[in-house]
């Protein structure tokens, strides 16, 4: 009696949980209170890009560094453009880095593209005269250490450009305006020169940059003024090239996650029918842990912090309904060997879970290690593929052998 | 009784056939590769009233690009073109373009660019991932086994699922290779992500057959011999090795039908992969576990 209570208690436990578990993952009335489905492009439409960093002339020490100034950068220049959470991340592989930045949901696509590429390159190079040949050495200052550029006029009412640096950036500035006494020094953006002033002396605070006096004052102040702007947005540490896009159009996206989950419904519906003809009063059982294992692994997605639902994502996770069952059909083939032995119904369904585990375990585990292949060797979105079907596997475990095993104690010792 | 054993030269002729029917289509057709191993640009776009020729020459002619790979998906009157790798701009130019051309109905539903250096990068990355899950599976499986081994030593078991693997693979992707002739199917990530889930999942069936002779085994070891034993277990587990595949198979066609359109070919390689799975475990892991315990025996 002792056995049937407890498995009174884990049933109502689950039933209740899974309750829980079904309102936090729909979106209406109340899961995207608590906490929205996050969605990737291909569902909800929107960008996402992959830029190569070059880091050529930046020293081995200070690459990470660099490229994490570089993504708060492109991080700040996307949120200028109104995308509600950008996601940029730096991907490390081997010596080279790259910056992947999604923009999920961007009505704009093209122009928040235009806005990272348009992000100035900044940088202060010493100038080398060797015979008659100058050659321009890369200094340590770069456009990471900018905090502000402002526009002003000089004494002649010539418009300058005011560039603040951070603390690290203005001993920088200060070090190297300190050995170049007398000498130009060089201010490159996107790898052109932009002018060469002469140090006066060493300069303790901001770098003020005159421009030059060949064009008209009109266009001169209208360059510096696109400068300030487009330098206050964030200037780049280093050149980044666009290796990787992938755009889809909402329609599409909308279309295709309508669909996907109108395929999802479709396919456990079959999957229910198929196990309740086949199976009778065990496939109901099967069918309801189906069910709670569907909203409980829905649920364990939601809370994994930063997780993207993406197509290939949502097909994983319905592969895994189609698999989830697997375990109760193993179960279930052995309890009715065992049953055709002569046991009794209770001692042969136990005896089914008994010997149906090794396999259970043995075939789980070989999905499970492609999935972690997969998940460790693949881009993003496969990624999601492989995420969504190793957990669904690993839970599918729990449910068609801990839930179905529960209720189906509870439920045949009041026949026999 | 020893049916499916008596019977194991026609299915393993039958499976050599057909494997050496997938190689050969392999070979003559080859795969079609998509754009990230290839690099260069995917575009696919809707564009209503117009066919596959008029927007080939619009491309090749109007916006003079060179090669266009065009496939026409009638459901939702949308074109994938592959071309050589453009930017985002041109994209923009080329819509324009495409609008004045077919009307305001054009629309850009997925554009995906690859370069050179992620493309070089996915080739090789593939190319690890599937000979990581083809020794990860065969270890796992030699390892699972290893309690019984007498009188077929576990290893073998590894060896056997690593034939019966390629067999699964190498049919869907023969089929892939055709399709790629005939409908201009490319090879792409997703098509290896199909044949490594193919890998993963049509081991469960032989592990399930394998793991009834590996009990089977113990008890009657001494009464019966190793072909008989094997028979019986296939006979045993007959049933569940088809329900499985079965239920996993009923999920696949509710996506091929009702799903997105970019999901259709995914879903049909592991349906293929999944339907040669199924019928290499109990018609062609068995009957080798068989001959070759018997040999090992001898």
């Amino acid at each position: 009696m002792k056995s049937r209570q407890t498995s009174q208690l884990i049933f109502v436990t689950i039933v209740f949980v899974t309750v829980l578990a079904a309102l936090f993952v729909s979106p209406k009335p109340l899961g995207d209170k608590v906490l929205p489905w996050r969605l990737g492009l291909d569902l909800i439409g929107g960008s996402s890009v992959v830029y190569l960093v070059d880091l050529t002339g930046i020293p081995e020490g200070e690459r990470d560094e660099a490229v994490n100034g570089l993504k708060d950068v492109i991080e700040k220049r996307v949120n200028l453009f109104g995308v509600a959470e950008p996601k940029v991340v730096i991907a490390k592989k081997g010596g080279s880095y790259q910056l992947l930045v999604d923009l999920a949901g961007v009505k704009d696509v093209q122009g928040a593209i235009n806005q990272i590429g348009a992000t100035p390159i900044l940088d202060f190079r010493e100038e080398i005269k060797e015979n008659d040949k100058v050659d321009y050495h890369q200094t340590e200052l770069t456009g990471r250490y900018l905090t502000k550029a402002t526009l002003g006029f000089d004494s002649l009412n010539r418009p300058l450009v005011n560039f603040e640096f951070n603390e690290q950036g203005t001993e920088l500035f200060r070090q190297i305006t300190a050995r170049n006494v007398g000498k130009p020094l060089a201010i490159f953006v996107d790898n052109s020169l932009l002018s060469d002033p002469v140090v006066q002396q060493e300069i303790k605070g901001p770098a003020q940059i005159t421009f030059g006096t060949n064009t008209s004052q009109d266009q001169v102040l209208k360059e510096a003024k696109t400068l300030v702007e487009r330098f206050n947005a964030g200037a780049l540490s280093a050149p980044i090239k666009q290796v990787n896009q992938r755009t889809v159009s909402p329609t599409t996206a909308e279309d295709a996650l309508r669909k996907i989950i109108i395929a999802g419904l479709a396919g456990a519906l079959v999957v229910i029918l198929f196990m309740i003809a086949y199976y009778r009063r065990m496939g109901i059982f099967a069918s309801l842990a189906l069910v709670i294992y569907t909203f409980l692994t829905l649920a364990l997605f939601k809370l994994i912090p930063n997780f993207t639902m993406t197509l290939a994502g949502i097909a994983g996770f319905i592969l895994s309904i189609g698999m989830a069952v697997d375990a109760n059909i193993l179960i279930f083939e052995r309890t009715r060997e065992e049953l055709k032995k002569g046991m009794t119904k209770a001692a042969a369904i136990e005896e089914g879970f008994r010997r149906a585990w090794p396999s259970i375990r043995d075939s789980n585990v070989s999905t499970i290690i492609t999935t972690i292949i997969l998940y460790y060797l693949t881009s993003s979105f496969v990624k999601g593929f492989a995420l969504t079907l190793g957990l669904g596997v690993l839970t599918s475990m729990f449910s068609a052998i801990f839930v179905t095993r529960t209720m189906l104690r509870l439920f045949t010792k009041n026949e026999s | 009784m020893n049916w499916v054993l008596r019977h194991k030269n026609y299915f393993l002729a039958g499976s050599t056939a057909i494997l050496i029917l997938s190689a050969v289509g392999i070979a003559t057709f080859g795969f079609k590769l998509g754009i990230d191993f290839t690099s260069g640009s995917l575009w696919q776009i809707k564009i209503p009233n117009a066919d596959s020729a008029q927007v080939r020459e619009v491309f090749s002619r109007d916006l003079g690009v060179g090669e266009v790979g065009v496939s026409y998906d009638a459901s939702n009157q949308s074109y994938s073109l592959a071309l050589k790798e453009i930017s985002d701009t041109d994209r923009g130019n080329y819509l324009q373009v495409l609008k004045q051309r077919f009307g305001e109905g054009v629309e850009s539903q997925d554009f995906s660019t690859i370069s050179p250096v992620i493309s070089e990068e996915l080739k090789r990355k593939a190319i690890w991932a599937i000979g990581l899950v083809m020794l990860g599976i065969s270890l796992y499986v030699a390892f699972a086994f290893r309690k019984v081994s007498r009188p077929v030593s576990s290893w073998k078991y590894g060896v056997i699922t690593l034939i019966t693997l390629v067999h699964d693979v190498i049919i869907p992707a023969g089929i892939f290779a055709l399709l790629g002739k005939l409908i201009g199917a490319t090879a792409d990530t997703n098509f290896v992500v199909a044949l490594l889930f193919v890998m993963g999942f049509s081991v469960h069936d032989t592990i399930v057959v394998f793991d009834r002779v590996r009990e089977n085994l113990i008890l009657f070891r001494d009464k019966m011999k190793i072909g008989e034993i094997i028979d019986k277990s296939v006979m045993q587990t007959l049933h569940r090795s088809i329900n499985t595949s079965l239920t996993v198979a009923l999920v696949l066609l509710a996506i091929y039908f009702f799903g997105p359109t970019g999901t259709k070919l995914f879903v049909l390689t592991i349906l293929i992969g999944i339907i040669a799975g199924t019928y290499s475990s109990i018609l062609v892991g068995s009957p080798l576990l068989a001959l070759w315990g018997r040999r090992g025996k001898n």
